[in-house]
């Protein structure tokens, strides 16, 4: 208890960023019609995709000569990329079919 | 140097609120996309070229090319995937997200190992990345029907829990036992992954939904945590967010098909039992051919069309909104009644109609067409079957009863289109399909409607 009462002590920023970005994220949500749920799911789907950054700091961090490092980078970049990209793009498409009107 | 990537990454997940926020309104939800996305765009180039790393040429060839390739299959696989696709879609591109955030956590392990918060985060980025991966990848197998049946295994929940219990006791004891060992964090990315395939693995089709909801979620909460590992805002905030968002997702799912998560977890729908029902006698079958049922839409005043998965299935999309413009010119007022999980995920359904060119308009949401039906003369309803079954409000012991479902059963007569008598993808009888006032239109979806649409011309 005292361990998880330093924790909060040690990161009180990010404590507090942690539980007003929660609140962000509720509200932000709360009410979207159903109608648009789909593209939503798959929009912030994209977003969670932001693990890229993660990835990316994996592969500069990592010494030329650590192949296994560099490896695991590589495939966790493409793999970010696939995300954010395949995620945004398709949401776009999408939304650009409830914008047709004729 | 250090404050411009700040800055950057401030703008960023400014940007993704702004774009979160416009997504929820049709109007803007566009806009919202592309904001957001141009966030990330904005994000990942700071992250490569802001930093006072003397990083070797090699590497920025590395991350080159493998942000090349990702960007280039992700392009083509959103550009060439069918709409009918999109719930299979997003769950195999959040299974990548959760496998990036659990290599992150490979290879960080060892050099964080020493500091308890570090490992922490590291340790349970692979575990949720491991449980994310693993379990869209069985949701994208179950929903393009690879992976077709509900299996059983005897003692399920027990085993589950205890491999769960298990996992957080194992890594409770790397953490504090501060053991470097790459094996044992090996170990604890393959009883992730198992966890994963076991959690999915028995939940019925008709949850898939949630479920893929609930996997988008942890892997927002994957971000976060590696986001704390680098101390990184614009991850933890942009990953609470999805997180957070997820969660509110599906339970906003859940409401709409009346189950509770839990139950959506640990119950398995279109189980065992379901089928009982089937061998009642619910009564005889009317069927009808396309030229009466032409005859009999040709000349009612209201008519409702009750689309379903098997419509977009039988690509019959077109041909529907082919049917439904010819009715309207003559003078015929027709109306499309949007199941909020119709299709294979809530919304779905939208983005079909729309693809083929459906007025907007034209989709009532099941809260507003419901008390129209007693004054709708023909309900044509196509491939679709559970959001129609009396029985969600009628059956204590069906597994849908309690489910909100569109109620056609009041309209003056019901035509429904299906390819045969098989039950519906909860595996329950319909005994809507046995009223009186139910004709069935038997034949695949596309070619019943062109039949039809054929008959109306000659009329």
């Amino acid at each position: 208890m005292t361990d998880f009462l330093q924790f909060i002590e040690d990161n009180l920023q990010i404590t507090y960023i942690l539980i007003l970005s929660i609140f962000v994220g509720i509200e932000v949500i709360k009410s979207i019609p159903a109608v648009l749920h789909t593209p939503l799911m798959s929009g912030a789907n994209a977003l969670s995709g932001v693990v890229i950054v993660g990835a990316i700091l994996v592969m500069l961090h990592a010494d030329p000569a650590d192949y296994l490092a560099l490896a695991l980078g590589f495939v966790a970049v493409v793999l970010g990329v696939l995300n954010v990209v395949g995620g945004f793009a398709v949401t776009d498409r999408m939304l650009q079919m409830f914008k047709k009107k004729k | 140097m250090d404050i411009l990537l700040n800055i950057i990454y401030l703008i960023a997940t400014i940007t993704f609120i702004v774009g979160l926020k416009k997504l929820g309104h049709p109007e803007t939800a566009k806009k919202g996309n592309l904001i957001a996305a141009s966030g990330m765009g904005l994000a990942i180039l700071g992250t490569i070229f802001i930093h006072e790393l003397a990083v070797p040429p090699l590497i920025y060839i590395l991350i080159g090319l493998a942000i090349l390739i990702g960007s280039i299959i992700g392009w083509l696989i959103a550009i060439k995937v069918e709409m009918t696709k999109m719930p299979e879609l997003v769950s195999l591109f959040n299974g990548f997200g959760g496998a990036s955030a659990a290599l992150i956590g490979l290879v960080e392990y060892s050099k964080n190992v020493s500091d308890v918060t570090q490992a922490t985060t590291i340790v349970a980025g692979v575990i949720i990345g491991a449980i994310t991966f693993s379990g869209s990848l069985i949701a994208w197998g179950k929903l393009n029907g690879s992976l077709k049946s509900v299996v059983k295994i005897p003692f399920y929940n027990p085993i589950n829990n205890l491999l769960f219990i298990g996992i957080i006791a194992f890594a409770a004891f790397m953490i504090a036992t501060g053991v470097d060992s790459q094996l044992l964090l090996y170990a604890l990315l393959a009883s992730g992954l198992a966890y994963g395939v076991l959690f999915v693995l028995p939940i019925g089709g008709a949850d898939m939904p949630v479920v893929i909801s609930l996997l988008n979620s942890l892997t927002g909460i994957a971000a976060a945590i590696t986001g704390i590992l680098y101390d990184n805002m614009v991850m933890l905030v942009g990953g609470i967010l999805v997180g957070s968002a997820g969660i509110i997702l599906t339970i906003a799912m859940c409401k709409a098909m009346n189950r509770t998560l839990g139950s959506v977890i640990f119950g398995a729908f279109g189980g065992g039992e379901a089928a009982v029902v089937g061998n009642k006698t619910l009564g005889s079958i009317k069927s009808t051919n396309p030229s009466d049922a032409a005859i009999m839409m040709n000349y009612a005043s209201n008519v409702v069309i009750v689309p379903g998965y098997g419509l977009a299935v039988a690509q019959a999309q077109h041909v529907i909104h082919e049917l439904e413009e010819m009715l309207s010119k003559r003078g015929v007022n027709v109306k499309y009644a949007i199941h909020p999980v119709a299709g294979r995920m809530p919304g779905h359904m939208n983005v079909l109609l729309a693809e083929s060119n459906v007025e907007y308009h034209m989709l009532v949401e099941m809260d507003d067409i419901n008390p129209q039906f007693s004054n709708t003369d023909i309900v044509l309803v196509v491939g679709a079957n559970d959001v129609v079954n009396p029985a969600a409000h009628n059956d204590p012991a069906s597994p849908i009863y309690g489910m909100p479902i569109l109620d056609v059963e009041n309209a003056k007569h019901i035509i429904v289109n299906k390819r045969g008598m098989n039950a519906g993808y909860a595996g329950i009888e319909n005994e809507l399909f046995y009223n009186s006032k139910t004709s069935m239109l038997f034949g695949d979806a596309k070619a019943a409607l062109t039949d039809l649409v054929a008959e109306l011309k000659n009329m």
